[in-house]
């Protein structure tokens, strides 16, 4: 490759400066159209995005209608309160409640993406068989996913009713939406069952793309069926199955609409970072709320942050691709 | 997630609003005492109901008054978004609402941020009204808001039971409890649980836990406004309950009970009291065969520990939005809404029980109403639930320790101590 401009003449090497300038001033003019095309975009995610972020973190250093005048009305207006939400979420009133949350919603999040990530990947397997029926069994699994969570709560909130479903065939009285550990198991239930399609079809797509040649090259060597999982399968679609978990434990932090449907407002044993949030905004303390779901949000950065590192999940594996291919190419030119 | 955008957005909105409300409170002093004016269209805004009397009543003003026509906002049935919607309303200091459908709890709120406006007084006459309605229309001793309609708690019981047992219909909850054991040793009442109200973690335990309490003579908060729940009379309350439920003779599952399940627990024939409002005599009456109760049932009132009980009071008053404009207009609307005529049509076509007393002894309407008597009674002795501007926060206190009582979590004793600190740090005087 390097060869094709060794060899030119010296007078080949002006013709081609002018040749990188034009290039250059063209790649400039395409980068400046690409600005203008996009920013429209920047703007609207600026808009929604980054705005409503920055005005709840602004939000969450005030405080405001709290005390009374002499007549009995609301002094209006609102205090710097710099830190104080955050003090009292973390140290103050609002700790028991506030650590309680976070521990409902890590556990949550953990229990139910392990059981995802096992039924999911169970439910790709047998998706990915070819057999009769094969495309009735998918559409079948990914019915739970295609429900939206307010109506799959409700669904289980009948099915876990008192003289529901469930207490019929356990023959039991369990009073499944009363706070205690059997609500957070309703909840898990409900989850998992709503969401292992997702994972399932994530790590579908993943199956698909593993050549068949390395099974039977697998099969040649003797390799049984387990093997054949742990070796080949597992490690192929590791990169699927990372960024569906990744997808998952996201969501999973956000939780908000099937405990609060299933189960209740105000339940200690199901009550999550985001329920804290809205009990706040409800009792229009707007201050403490925005320091609950500023606080969220960095939490959720930070394991997103923390799934990406360390288990080195390939969110932007396109991107990354191109600019490694970019990278090469400029090695290239460099040595040129 | 869904959610979460809209908290975010509500977040939003009032960062936008507060700063302008600070330099705007100058002239909203004012507005407070400013003469209702203004003529010409108006709005009013209140909950989803199921019998359609709201479009009704707004078409009927609407044939009358051609020149200052109302349009009807309808909110859904959840009051917690009603009450969200018109507080957002306020805060973005809309015109969009003039006239507010509140529940009788919100209008201490409402009236103390200053979001509705200050009624005068001398054109309203209150003596119409029955008195608790009329107290919850108050804010410090100031008019805010007129009642529109009521709600009370009455005891349903099964006629046909207690006859065949010979009992009366108990006065006291120590009487229930006896009439209960003579009840449910009928081979006719197998499988029965004897008394049930509303005990699921939300508003209705907190009427529920405020009868008891007042049945007792005991208090949630005192006549001076200060909370006065840490005593022997709630103590007994409380101990009610729970004792009933671990014995089931308040069945274990109404735990998990709002309206809904209890009404159909009574329904199905599963108790033999139950505690509820007016509305479901209609639903327990029908004869398609959806009742198993249907002319089996009578409504007595409310029992106490030991003797009378004490109704908390449900309700919703009228008000007219701050912001709203043609006041004037708005005034005459929400004196039609709450007036005589417009009460005997909500009771009629919607069940809503009225405010203003008279319609009660109305003998047309007792006859088709054999329970208005006992409404009566039961409204004129009732309790409002606790004025106060956080109400949203006493609520929560209220459910988060009496739910931990009943569920176990906590003794009855532990519960009242806990609850009796955390309302003191919430209600401010």
């Amino acid at each position: 490759m390097t060869t094709g401009t060794a060899t030119r003449p010296s007078g080949g090497v002006r013709r081609q400066d002018g040749r990188e300038r034009r290039k250059r001033t063209r790649a400039a003019g395409t980068t400046r159209l690409a600005g203008i095309l996009l920013s429209p975009t920047l703007l609207v995610l600026g808009l929604v995005v980054f705005y409503p972020l920055l005005s709840a973190l602004r939000q969450s250093f005030f405080t405001e209608n709290d005390e009374l005048d002499a007549e009995g009305f609301v002094v209006e207006g609102e205090k710097f309160n710099g830190l104080g939400h955050y003090f009292d979420a973390i140290a103050g009133d609002g700790a028991a409640r506030f650590w309680n949350a976070v521990w409902n919603t890590t556990m949550f999040t953990t229990t139910t993406v392990v059981l995802e990530v096992v039924l999911g990947m169970a439910m790709a397997l047998v998706m990915h068989r070819a057999f009769r029926g094969r495309a009735l069994v998918r559409a079948g699994i990914l019915v739970p996913w295609a429900i939206p969570t307010a109506v799959s709560g409700l669904l289980w909130r009948w099915i876990f009713a008192p003289d529901g479903i469930a207490n019929v065939v356990l023959g039991q009285q369990v009073v499944w939406s009363a706070d205690g550990p059997q609500a957070q198991l309703a909840v898990i239930i409900a989850e998992v069952w709503k969401t292992a399609p997702f994972v399932g079809l994530l790590t579908l797509a993943g199956l698909q793309v593993i050549p068949n040649e390395v099974y039977e090259a697998a099969v040649v060597d003797g390799a049984g069926g387990w093997r054949r999982f742990l070796h080949i399968t597992l490690p192929l679609v590791k990169p699927a199955l990372l960024v569906a978990v990744l997808f998952r434990v996201l969501d999973a932090l956000r939780m908000f609409d099937l405990p609060f449907v299933l189960v209740g407002q105000q339940k200690q044993s199901v009550e999550t970072l985001s329920m804290l949030a809205w009990q706040e905004a409800t009792n229009v303390r707007y201050g403490a709320a925005a320091a609950y779901a500023t606080i969220m949000f960095l939490y959720v950065a930070l394991v997103a942050f923390a799934l990406v590192k360390l288990l080195g999940t390939d969110v932007v594996g396109e991107a990354r691709t191109q600019l490694r291919s970019r990278r090469v190419r400029s090695r290239e030119a460099v040595v040129a | 997630m869904k959610f979460r955008r809209a908290t975010s957005v509500s977040i939003m909105i009032s960062a936008l609003v507060l700063p302008n409300a600070a330099c705007g409170a100058g002239d909203r002093e004012h507005a407070a005492t400013e003469p209702l004016e203004g003529r010409g269209p108006i709005t009013f805004v209140t909950g989803k109901d199921d019998y359609g009397v709201n479009p009704r009543l707004v078409a009927e003003w609407n044939r009358t008054h051609p020149s200052e026509p109302v349009r009807l906002i309808e909110l859904p049935a959840s009051g917690d978004e009603q009450r969200q919607q018109m507080i957002q309303n306020a805060q973005t200091r809309s015109e969009a609402f003039t006239v507010l459908d509140l529940d009788s709890v919100w209008v201490s709120e409402f009236a103390a941020n200053r979001w509705i406006t200050e009624l005068p007084e001398e054109q309203f006459d209150t003596s119409k009204y029955l008195g608790p309605p009329v107290e919850t229309a108050l804010y410090r001793g100031r008019l805010f808001s007129v009642p529109a309609s009521s709600d009370g708690a009455m005891l349903y019981y099964r006629k046909d039971l207690l006859d065949e047992a010979g009992v009366a219909p108990p006065t006291s909850l120590a009487e229930l409890r006896q009439a209960c054991g003579r009840v449910l040793a009928l081979p006719s009442a197998a499988g029965m649980s004897c008394y049930t109200g509303q005990f699921e973690k939300y508003e209705g335990l907190v009427a529920n836990f405020a009868e008891v309490v007042h049945g007792a003579g005991g208090k949630i908060v005192g006549d001076d406004g200060r909370p006065d729940v840490n005593t022997p009379q709630a103590r007994q309350a409380l101990d009610f309950l729970v004792s009933g439920l671990r014995s089931g003779m308040i069945p274990q599952q109404s735990i998990a009970f709002k309206e809904p399940e209890s009404r159909r627990a009574f329904q199905e024939g599963q108790v033999v009291f139950s505690r509820w409002w007016p509305s479901q005599w209609s639903l327990l009456s029908k004869t398609d065969g959806s009742s198993a109760v249907a002319g089996k049932f009578a409504v007595t009132a409310l029992p106490g520990l030991a003797g009378p009980g004490v109704s908390s009071l449900g309700g919703h008053n009228v008000a007219i939005s701050s912001y709203g404009r043609n006041k004037a207009t708005a005034l005459d609307f929400i004196k039609f809404r709450a007036g005589e005529e417009q009460q005997r049509k909500y009771l009629e076509q919607g069940a809503m029980a009225p405010t203003i007393a008279s319609l009660y002894d109305d003998p047309a309407l007792r006859e088709r109403y054999a329970y208005l008597p006992v409404l009566k009674q039961s409204i004129a002795g009732a309790e409002p639930r606790p004025r106060v501007v956080d109400y949203g926060e006493v609520t929560q206190a209220i459910q988060d320790e009496v739910y931990d009582a009943l569920t176990g979590a906590k003794t009855s004793e532990q519960a009242l101590a806990d609850l009796q600190s955390r309302l003191e740090g919430l209600i401010e005087l």
